[in-house]
């Protein structure tokens, strides 16, 4: 429960979920990022910082560059749970709708 | 890596051997039918799961023991093609109404007896603002009990 909340939390920071659905799109770099955003490269390092922190995003090196991208692991908790939870409802649905007559 | 947007939102489709007309009413009207038991938040056992049949209905569940639980309320109500949910239970199942993820329903007609379900709950980031606001009421909940703690303490 701890690091469901966490990770949620994490994104509840408005330019932080903006700088998570920037790399939801495709990986980046710091510099890419601030280049996008109206932030600058100091605040966005620390933004990914509480992102890598909860779990949502993870980094990978190029050279001396760090290249961000999301982890679906993290934010993946809340979603994975309902995702099955849905899959259990739908195929309930369905055999109740199969089996009821139109009266 | 599969699609990472997709990560916020989940999708389904299946296939209902039965008239959209039906599949509809059974989704929405007979919900207490097919909802998995002990997916719910109430004290006492799941009696029912009621989604009223118009827009801003209330979407709840009512318990064995006579008490209701608010779940969210309908955003569409376009039957049999279309139903508009909002799922407002935060990530702890508590009842959130600044909370709104939506959860939508399609059904179109294959055949007579053959409908197509297309199903998606969408607008999962947003349990993050709700997941603050609980982290909030947590720190609030541990003020109060320090301030009684000091309290205590002094007198």
């Amino acid at each position: 429960m701890g690091n469901r909340i966490e990770g949620f939390a994490a994104l509840a920071d408005p330019t932080r979920r903006q700088v998570f659905e920037r790399l939801a799109r495709r990986p980046l770099s710091v510099g890419a990022i601030a280049a996008e955003l109206p932030v600058s490269r100091p605040a966005v390092s620390q933004h990914l910082r509480v992102l890598t922190h909860a779990g949502l995003v993870v980094h990978d090196r190029h050279g001396t560059r760090r290249v961000y991208r999301i982890d679906p692991r993290g934010i993946a908790a809340m979603r994975k749970y309902l995702d099955k939870f849905w899959d259990r409802a739908l195929a309930a649905f369905k055999a109740a709708a199969e089996k009821e007559t139109d009266s | 890596m599969s699609n990472p947007r997709a990560e916020m939102v989940i999708r389904k489709q299946l296939i209902v051997e039965a008239p959209a007309e039906r599949a509809y009413r059974v989704f929405s009207g007979s919900m207490g039918l097919w909802w998995p038991r002990e997916h719910h938040i109430g004290g006492s056992p799941l009696k029912d799961c009621i989604v009223e049949p118009r827009v801003n209905g209330r979407w709840y569940e009512v318990c064995e023991d006579g008490s209701q639980c608010d779940w969210g309320k309908v955003l569409t109500w376009d039957p049999p093609r279309r139903l508009v949910l909002a799922w407002q239970l935060n990530p702890e199942f508590k009842y959130d109404p600044s909370l709104v993820t939506e959860v939508e329903v399609s059904f179109t007609a294959l055949g007579p007896r053959r409908t197509q379900v297309d199903f998606e709950h969408r607008n999962l980031e947003r349990f993050g603002a709700a997941a603050e606001r609980l982290r909030k009421d947590m720190d609030q909940g541990w003020g109060q009990i320090l301030e009684s703690f000091a309290r205590a303490a002094v007198g």
